[in-house]
């Protein structure tokens, strides 16, 4: 094949990517805009629900993005910590009653456990990914099976406390929305204005930044690099961990919602880009909204087949974007 | 040429005779499963030692596959052998598809968008009316080939050992073909292979395809085996199962697939009379094998062999890999 005629090849797949995406993305608002026009409240609490739905996904892959972002790690025990974080804020809430506690609680005991696990399996494999990803598999299968051991099969449900289990007028339309979810959206919004703080402007973050970039480079200026992989770890631990501690008041937690939530982070920063802040509140909006909708509006014998646009959303990104919508490659 | 021959016959003689000798609980519980199992742990395998992608989406290929059998035979009326057929048609279209999206990423990538294939399909199983929910498909029809799987286990166990035997043959040859050498540049090095002329993508998605094709033949196996299938047979813990068989086994060698399923379905059978905590037991000694030995157990008898006759030939999968 001539040089050109291959250009010329290149140039039609990539169009035909195009064409794919916007076409996949046009007949996905335009079939939204013809089942939503002659119901816009409902339209309205479908979308407050995706944008709620994207804060607790945004905060579970935040916390994986950081890791994967800082240490190249790819965290397959992500879930397992949104599990474990869940279970931990449950038994907390069921003997104090303090659902703030509760969160903390869920949080930190992930945070011990992700350092732990960084300093014991991770910390001397540092570079090799496919062996780490390996080690946080079977991580993942241990902690499944303990946790079904100590915590059991049945599913558990934290009541919302009294305090937030109250509808808020959002005055559109006269509706009213329920405040918990409101507070997921916001406590999201702040974490994710925290995390962006203290990766932009603070000294640990500049390092964290640099270390990115070039961790050779880094370590060579003195600056210690092991120290930043467990500050980084713990906090994505931690993030897990307090997604879990919202994760049980939300929908409700039970086994094999590791899996569930582990696709959804994988998902997440497939679709943002991996390592990227931006990208993980990009990617849990898409996904947020995407769940949301499909969950409506398809039509009804059509709602079963709901989790192929998962797939489709990573198709129609992948196709365009191989790194994701912010990512780079590696 | 005796001596490389010989440990091939060796082994053929040792499987054919194995129904001679073992108990019908053996046969059945340890033998042939050990057989599909290690089919499926092959086609992960073949695409991280031939094409560095370990991919996460072989259980949900061989559900696909035994899913489509099941759907067909149990709900529409087919006979088992078209249904077969179309199982393993199915299998591959979706693997070229899945092939498709994900040909251009690499290493870790790879394994997170098969991760993601896996617990789509999974969840896709357990969502969708047809294929009938926690339940799944019960009491599908087997080709009579097979008899009554309990009365004629061993026609089942022979069937199951022809096909894992063609399925070795077939990827032996497969990566000694032009495109099995392409597929082994684009692992060794995709930047060298595309200013050379290939189409990186192309092979990537043609190799899941054709792993596609071999965990289609363990789905079919898997089905006729239990006779149902469910979603719980594709679920996180089986699709990590199979992926603790090829690391049992040494992710870097295809013998290693059924090394690997034999020490994972004995452990399975005979310790779970001691412990309610398998799993947890199973993770561990995954866990040890990927800290310790990155060639699983046939890497350590391989370096062991190494250390007790260190003039013996060298590593074989070294030669087929440099």
């Amino acid at each position: 094949m001539t040089v050109a005629a291959a250009a010329r090849r290149q140039q039609l797949v990539r169009a035909l990517r195009w064409a794919l995406a916007v076409g996949a993305a046009a007949g996905a608002v335009a079939w939204i805009a013809y089942k939503a026009h002659g119901d816009m409240p409902t339209f309205v609490l479908v979308t407050l629900n995706g944008l709620t739905l994207a804060g607790l996904l945004f905060v579970v892959a935040s916390g994986f993005t950081l890791v994967f972002g800082v240490m190249r790690v790819v965290n397959m025990a992500h879930g397992s910590f949104y599990l474990l974080g869940g279970y931990v804020a449950f038994d907390v809430m069921d003997s104090t009653g303090n659902f703030l506690l509760s969160l903390l609680a869920g949080a930190g005991a992930v945070a011990v456990v992700g350092l732990v696990v960084q300093q014991l399996l991770l910390r001397w494999n540092q570079g090799e990914e496919l062996r780490q990803a390996l080690i946080t598999i079977a991580l993942a299968i241990i902690l499944a099976d303990q946790m079904l051991a100590h915590f059991g099969a049945t599913p558990e449900l934290l009541s919302i406390p009294t305090w937030l289990d109250r509808g808020v007028a959002i005055h559109v339309y006269a509706l009213q929305y329920p405040l918990f979810r409101l507070s997921v959206l916001g406590l999201a919004v702040a974490l994710g204005i925290l995390l962006w703080l203290w990766i932009a402007k603070t000294r640990l973050g500049m390092t964290i930044r640099a270390g990115v970039d070039d961790r050779q480079m880094v370590s060579a200026l003195g600056i210690n690099i092991q120290l930043v992989f467990a500050v980084a770890f713990l906090v994505g631990a931690a993030l897990a961990g307090l997604g879990g501690g919202i994760g049980v008041a939300y929908s409700g937690i039970a086994p094999g919602e590791d899996a569930k939530f582990l696709l959804n982070s994988l998902v997440v920063v497939i679709v943002g880009g991996m390592g990227s802040l931006g990208g993980a509140a990009t990617g849990a909006l898409l996904l947020g909204l995407v769940t949301s909708y499909s969950q409506i509006y398809l039509p009804t014998n059509w709602t079963n087949y709901s989790i192929l646009f998962t797939f489709v959303l990573m198709v129609v990104v992948l196709a365009l974007r191989p790194f994701g919508v912010f990512g780079r490659p590696a | 040429m005796l001596p490389r021959v010989a440990p091939y016959a060796a082994t053929a003689v040792a499987l054919v005779l194995v129904p001679l000798v073992v108990t019908d609980y053996f046969l059945t519980a340890i033998a042939i499963k050990t057989l599909w199992l290690g089919i499926a742990a092959a086609s992960l395998i073949f695409l991280a030692a031939y094409g560095g992608m370990v991919s996460l989406a072989q259980t949900a290929l061989y559900g696909v596959s035994a899913y489509t059998v099941a759907d067909l035979v149990a709900h529409h009326g087919w006979s088992p052998w078209p249904a077969i057929v179309a199982g393993i048609v199915v299998t591959v279209a979706a693997g070229l598809g899945f092939g498709l999206v994900a040909s251009r990423s690499s290493g870790i990538y790879f394994l997170m968008i098969s991760f993601s294939y896996a617990v789509i399909v999974f969840y896709f199983f357990l969502q969708v009316p047809e294929f009938g929910g926690h339940e799944g498909i019960n009491d599908v029809a087997v080709p009579s080939l097979f008899g009554d799987t309990f009365a004629h286990r061993e026609r089942l166990y022979y069937a199951a050992l022809v096909a894992a035997a063609a399925v070795y043959v077939l990827i032996r040859y497969v990566v000694r073909t032009p495109f099995g050498v392409a597929l082994q540049g684009v692992r060794d090095d995709t930047v060298r292979m595309r200013a050379v002329g290939y189409h990186v993508g192309l092979h990537r998605m043609l190799a899941f395809g054709f792993a596609a094709f071999v965990a289609s033949i363990a789905g079919v196996f898997a089905l006729v085996y239990e006779g149902r299938i469910s979603p719980g047979s594709i679920d996180l813990t089986r699709t990590i199962d199979v992926l603790t068989i090829a690391v049992i086994g040494g992710l870097y060698r295809l013998e290693g697939a059924w090394i690997g399923a034999v020490i994972f379905v004995a452990a399975e059978n005979y310790t779970r009379g001691y412990t309610a905590r398998f799993e947890t037991w199973i993770g561990a000694l995954f866990l040890i094998i990927v800290l310790l030995s990155p060639g699983g157990v046939a890497g350590i008898v391989g370096s062991l062999a190494r250390r007790v006759f260190p003039r013996a030939a060298k590593d074989p999968s070294a030669v087929e890999r440099a």
